[in-house]
């Protein structure tokens, strides 16, 4: 077949006929993988729950709400719960003042204040340096870098270099200050959404006579 | 040597996009911090060559030559949305790593570049072939680049760890290591090949 010629119609039928196929196969393509790619994302909000709360047998995705934040905006709250009782919630919280924009947590909390476990959903700080926020605040070891098992109702977390009582991930005070914020921006939100449930007053009037009689034994 | 030989062989040394041609520096620099970013990414590419390559030179006849460059857009696209797609199904994590660089192979003056050069001049076979070539040209010289990357960086390759994190150099990570690297991997590759 000889070269089509560069007339109108020629290049008008050229480039339609190219953009048709090409939509169709892209809408097939796309079919195939909507339900893996929702599925993916699911999953991955999933392990992002599973991993920051204590054990539930509810679907804290199906029962999450927005809550508003006092800075105006609002978060999303999974509540997790073990039977009818709430054992736990999963805040997804985010700071935007990292060192390379917005960082997104989630947090979770049990119902006495304190910090269960967190995990990054997505950040674009610096690979090596403000990176290391998803393993350097884990590590129970080092207690004075660790914020899981912190109780938050003692006061809001700041980083030792504006007394605060939180050692900053080396050379990147500005994404620990950011994680920080993020995590008190929940504690809020948290807050709120366990006076809504009353699980605070079911639950912790029994878990402080637990503590003082486990004092007594002593 | 025989012909189809001859064109692998010519994209993966005397026309490697990346130390002979110097082409696509956005990908190469940009997603080699380890050697497993800068191999899928080379992977990606490869794919995408080889389809645009072999579509473009089965439709260059019916192709005007007034309208080449957006119709050879319109097909790379098409594949590309295909690569990010399938990635995003069953590998998020890499795609989520490789981020924007995946849609941006779409630009990736390699891909137009043979689809130029090569594709619209060639049969089916050899653009395939030629596509092949320069992809794994492309794929070994950003797999090698982020290696290199990887193992002065953090002491690791492919995450397996070389020597303790603590004694590699960040900046072999960040952006100024890449072209360090790049630099002089091409300077190696320059005298090597004159030889």
């Amino acid at each position: 077949m000889a070269k089509l010629k560069s007339t109108f119609k020629n290049m008008f039928l050229s480039l339609f006929v190219i953009s048709l196929v090409v939509a169709v196969l892209l809408a097939q393509v796309n079919k195939l993988t909507a339900k893996p790619i929702a599925a993916a994302k699911a999953l991955k909000l999933e392990n992002a729950i599973k991993e920051v709360v204590p054990e539930f047998d509810n679907n804290p995705v199906e029962e999450a709400y927005k809550m508003a934040t006092p800075a105006g905006d609002s978060l999303l709250v999974y509540p997790a719960k073990k039977g009818d009782e709430v054992v736990g919630f999963a805040v997804n919280t985010y700071s935007n003042n990292g060192f390379s924009g917005n960082i997104q947590l989630m947090v979770g909390f049990d119902t006495g204040d304190k910090v269960v476990n967190y995990a990054v959903l997505s950040h674009a700080e610096t690979p090596g340096l403000g990176s290391k926020m998803n393993a350097w605040f884990r590590d129970t070891a080092k207690p004075n870098q660790a914020v899981i098992g912190r109780n938050l109702s003692e006061g809001n977390l700041s980083v030792s270099k504006d007394g605060g009582q939180i050692d900053a991930i080396t050379a990147s005070t500005i994404t620990s200050r950011a994680f920080l914020e993020a995590i008190n921006k929940a504690y809020v939100v948290y807050k709120e959404s366990d006076a809504d449930s009353g699980a605070t007053q079911q639950n912790n009037p029994e878990k402080k006579r637990k503590e003082e009689r486990g004092g007594t034994h002593e | 040597m025989n012909n189809n030989l001859k064109v692998i062989v010519n994209g993966l040394i005397k026309e490697n996009p990346t130390f002979v041609l110097l082409l696509g520096m956005c990908p190469t620099l940009a997603t080699t911090s380890s050697a497993i970013n800068g191999m899928s990414m080379g992977l990606a590419t490869m794919f995408v060559l080889i389809c645009s390559n072999a579509a473009i030179s089965a439709l260059k006849n019916f192709i005007p030559d007034m309208v080449r460059i957006p119709a050879f857009i319109v097909v790379i696209a098409a594949f590309v949305t295909v690569v990010e797609m399938v990635m995003n199904a069953y590998v998020p994590a890499l795609a989520a790593s490789l981020g924007i660089f995946i849609p941006l192979i779409v630009v990736n003056c390699i891909v137009l570049g043979r689809a130029e050069a090569f594709a619209s001049k060639n049969n089916v076979l050899a653009s395939s072939l030629d596509g092949f070539g320069i992809g794994l040209g492309f794929t070994l010289a950003l797999t090698l680049l982020g290696a290199i990357r990887e193992l002065l960086g953090t002491g690791k390759i492919f995450s397996l760890s070389i020597y303790p994190e603590n004694f590699g150099s960040l900046i072999f990570v960040l952006a100024p290591g890449a072209f360090i690297v790049l630099g002089y991997l091409i300077a190696v590759f320059n005298k090597l090949q004159k030889k």
